[in-house]
């Protein structure tokens, strides 16, 4: 089990409270899919993927990045069993939607990043740590049903 | 040889403008200490490293982080050429620093998060991609010489 200071838990909390889901969820997602094009198979059905104009402004792209968020949101929320959390969309993105679990790395990369643009200076080294903790914990969690 | 387009140069150079070296530099450096602990090992002579705000304090840090930063600028000036250009700095790091080069990636991520932090918005999906490209390439260059 994953161990978390109070420092921890409340450095989590306090920025997922100040965090909108759809908004930070669609530019992560916008910019996994502009920095690393090769992303882009996973998202055949959506549509207008051509630029980095035409990805920021996809609705699809949109809906799906705060989808993403929302579900991080039950990490959150689950912070001592982040594990049995995400045991079935582990499954679901292994054995359905056949995601390479390096993507997790790169979406995860890439949400600091936003973060970082987000919160400025209030997005200190310590907060980065401890985002970045909690974000490999969601990405071990997610691997894990892989075989 | 790299190619760059004339977008990718002139964003490398619009930034690289609005960039202080020694203020990067030391928030990089600073992040990569406090977020992966076990580079504190390369600054043995450093003094205090023992805590965040130590880190952030310490002026070898902030020097050092300068000093890379500055560093940075001789790629940048020479975009048709980093590998010539960085040829002796990849030997040092790898013959008389003995630095493992996955520390080159990572510093270049936490140069990214900084980099968002300070320009918010206006660090695009498409400026993050030029950068995360120069970067690469930079990395490339200090890598060379290992053997």
């Amino acid at each position: 089990m994953v161990h978390w200071t109070d420092a921890e838990r409340e450095a989590i909390n306090t920025f997922w409270a100040k965090i909108d889901h759809e908004e930070v969820g669609h530019q992560a997602l916008t910019r996994v899919l502009v920095v690393y094009p090769w992303t882009q198979r996973y998202f055949s059905t959506f549509g207008n993927l051509s630029n980095a104009t035409a990805i920021a402004g996809n609705p699809k792209v949109r809906a799906h990045g705060k989808r993403v968020l929302d579900a991080l949101g039950d990490a959150i929320t689950h912070l001592d069993n982040v594990n049995a959390t995400y045991a079935k969309l582990s499954q679901l993105h292994s054995e359905k939607l056949h995601v390479d679990p390096e993507n997790f790395r790169l979406l995860g990369e890439t949400l600091i990043i936003v973060l970082a643009g987000h919160f400025g200076a209030a997005f200190t080294p310590a907060i980065q740590a401890t985002w970045q903790k909690f974000l490999a914990v969601v990405i071990a969690a997610l691997s894990k049903q892989y075989h | 040889m790299v190619h760059w387009t004339d977008e990718e140069r002139d964003i490398i150079k619009t930034f690289w403008g609005k960039i202080d070296a020694e203020e990067a530099g030391h928030q990089a450096l600073t992040r990569v200490l406090v977020v992966y602990p076990w580079t504190q090992r390369y600054f043995s002579t450093f003094g205090n490293l023992s805590k965040p705000s130590a880190i952030a304090g310490n002026p070898k840090v902030r020097a050092h982080g300068k000093r890379v930063v500055v560093a940075l600028g001789d790629a940048i000036k020479n975009l048709d050429n980093v590998k010539a250009t960085y040829a002796k700095l990849s030997e040092l790091h790898s013959e008389k620093l003995h630095v493992d080069p996955e520390n080159f990636r990572l510093l270049g991520e936490a140069l990214i998060i900084v980099l968002a932090g300070q320009f918010g918005a206006a660090f695009t999906p498409a400026v993050q991609a030029t950068w995360q490209k120069l970067l690469a390439v930079v990395t490339a260059a200090l890598s060379s010489k290992y053997h």
